[in-house]
């Protein structure tokens, strides 16, 4: 199966998930990966992602699919966690197989930027007890122009 | 039946609940008129999108017929 991608309601083991997908991809030369876990320290309590069902799963499928177009690639992993997390859970994790690697560093960076940027999720924040939304960074913007 | 409207991220909290089934309406503008004023104002944002039945369409091609779903989205922040 050239790509994997999966919305997950409950914490995963990045490492047993990048070690199942690398022993799937014995014609790449090089895997890239990218693990995104929550920060801890700010006084964060915990961390949710919400994500909207009809559009969510779809559109990180989609994306697998646009990033399996533009390089070579053996395969791709696209994780990415909803629900409540505690800080240092594991939120996304992204890996891309290539035969060389500036094919799987590039397409791993541009999964991650397309998942920050244009994905289908939401977040939100506990301090001191009290949830609340967080507002996307334009950076986040920015990173996706240079893909275009 | 009723048009179901889904409210995401911060939307949430302003519309009170994620979700809310009010009386069928064909346009969006009808949709809205139901609404309290803050909330309808907030969900004509330019930043909010929308999807009706899980597609995503413009706010000028909203078209609903009953038992159909809206679902109103922020700005998103994923990854």
């Amino acid at each position: 199966m050239a790509c994997d991608v999966r919305l997950l309601e409950a914490p995963f083991d990045p490492a047993a998930e990048l070690a199942a997908f690398t022993a799937r991809q014995a014609e790449a030369g090089g895997i890239a990966s990218f693990l995104g876990q929550v920060r801890s320290g700010g006084g964060v309590e915990a961390l949710e992602r919400r994500h909207y069902a009809p559009l969510t799963l779809p559109g990180m499928a989609a994306l697998a699919a646009s990033a399996l177009a533009r390089w070579e690639l053996q395969g791709v992993l696209i994780i990415h966690r909803s629900g409540e997390m505690l800080p240092a859970e594991p939120i996304v994790l992204v890996a891309a197989a290539a035969r060389h690697r500036r094919d799987a560093f590039a397409a791993a960076e541009f999964a991650m930027d397309h998942l920050k940027g244009e994905s289908w999720f939401w977040k939100r924040e506990k301090v001191a007890g009290a949830w609340s939304w967080i507002e996307p960074r334009t950076v986040d913007f920015e990173d996706l122009k240079r893909w275009a | 039946m009723p048009i179901k409207l889904v409210f995401l991220g911060r939307l949430e909290d302003l519309a009170g609940a994620a979700e809310r089934a009010v009386d069928a309406a064909a346009s969006l503008d009808d949709v809205l008129a139901g609404l309290e004023p803050e909330l309808a104002s907030a969900l004509r944002g330019e930043r909010i999108k929308l999807a009706v039945n899980g597609h995503v369409v413009a706010a000028s091609a909203v078209s609903l017929a009953d038992g159909d779903e809206l679902a109103f989205l922020p700005p998103v922040s994923g990854g």
